[in-house]
C-alpha cells in the first residue's frame, strides 16, 4: 500500500500564501526498461494528482514517466478559510490514493 | 601448429560472440529517444499556433547533475496571480528523454504564488523547456541545458 507524506502548515493567517509539500511512495516504472531477458517491464505510473480546498480545486498535475519515483510535488495555495485540504493521486493500475490535511485559518 | 591455429581460431570466434553479444544488448538496451523535432512537435500539440515569447517563466535545474534518476527541478513564474492576470499551466518538456513530456501542471488564481517543484528523470545531457500559459492566453518560456552524468534509464535489467 502506497503511502504518502504530506507536509500542510496547521495554522496560517488569513490570505496568507502556504506551501505544501507531498510526496508519495511509487516505484514509477517507466515502461522503456527490460528485464535481463529482454522482455519490456510494463508501465505502471502515477497519471494524476489533484489537491481540493474545501471542495474546491487549487493545483492539478499530469505526471509522465520521465517523474522521479515516489513523485515529490511542491505547490502554493491561499489560506482563505479554516477546512480540509484533500489529495488524491490516480494512476495505471487502477492506482487511486486518498489523503487528506487540516488547516486552521484565523 | 595445429593447437595453435585451434587457440588463435578458439580466441577470434570467442571475441566475435561477445562483441556480437555486446552489440546485441546495446540494440535491445537503447530505449527509444526523442528528438529535438519530436520536441518541438510535442510542444506545438500543446501550446497551438500560439507564440512562444522568452521570458517571465523562470526554470532552475542543476547544471550539472550526478544522477539522472532524481534531479529536482523547480519553474517559478513572474505574475501577480490575480483573478484577472494568473498562470493558467506549466508543461515541461525534454528533448532527449524516451519521451518530451515531463508534467503538466495546472494552477489558478488560488495558487497565490506561481512556484512548483517536482524531481525529474533525465536520460541525457540535453536542454529542458518549461512553457507557461497565462491567463491572458500568451505563452512564456525558459530552458536550461544540464550535463548529466549518471543517465536515468540505463540501469541494465532487473
Amino acid at each position: 500500500m502506497a503511502s504518502a507524506l504530506i507536509n500542510v502548515p496547521a495554522r496560517a493567517k488569513r490570505g496568507e500564501v502556504i506551501e505544501i509539500k507531498t510526496l508519495i511512495s511509487h516505484p514509477m516504472e517507466t515502461g522503456f526498461r527490460r528485464t535481463q531477458v529482454g522482455a519490456l517491464i510494463p508501465r505502471d505510473i502515477i497519471r494524476g494528482f489533484v489537491c481540493t480546498y474545501n471542495g474546491s480545486e487549487v493545483f492539478r498535475a499530469e505526471l509522465h514517466p520521465a517523474i522521479a519515483a515516489n513523485p515529490f510535488i511542491v505547490f502554493s495555495t491561499v489560506a482563505t478559510e479554516s477546512g480540509t485540504l484533500v489529495f488524491h493521486w490516480t494512476g495505471d493500475n487502477g492506482f487511486s490514493v486518498t489523503e487528506s490535511a487540516a488547516i486552521s485559518v484565523e | 601448429m595445429e593447437r595453435h591455429t585451434s587457440r588463435r581460431e578458439f580466441l577470434l570466434a570467442a571475441g566475435g560472440v561477445s562483441a556480437g553479444i555486446g552489440l546485441g544488448a546495446v540494440i535491445v538496451v537503447e530505449p527509444a529517444r526523442a528528438t529535438p523535432a519530436a520536441t518541438q512537435e510535442a510542444i506545438r500539440k500543446m501550446v497551438g499556433s500560439a507564440r512562444i515569447n522568452p521570458g517571465k517563466v523562470k526554470l532552475e535545474l542543476p547544471p550539472l547533475i550526478e544522477n539522472g534518476n532524481t534531479v529536482p527541478l523547480a519553474v517559478t513564474v513572474d505574475s501577480p496571480m490575480t483573478e484577472a492576470n494568473h498562470v493558467r499551466t506549466i508543461h515541461v518538456f525534454t528533448e532527449k528523454n524516451p519521451q518530451p513530456y515531463v508534467v503538466s501542471f495546472h494552477l489558478g488564481p488560488r495558487a497565490g504564488r506561481a512556484k512548483v517543484a517536482t524531481r525529474v528523470r533525465l536520460a541525457d545531457s540535453q536542454s529542458v523547456v518549461a512553457i507557461c500559459e497565462l491567463s491572458d492566453g500568451t505563452f512564456w518560456s525558459d530552458s536550461a541545458d544540464v550535463v548529466v552524468t549518471l543517465a536515468a534509464c540505463l540501469e541494465g535489467g532487473i
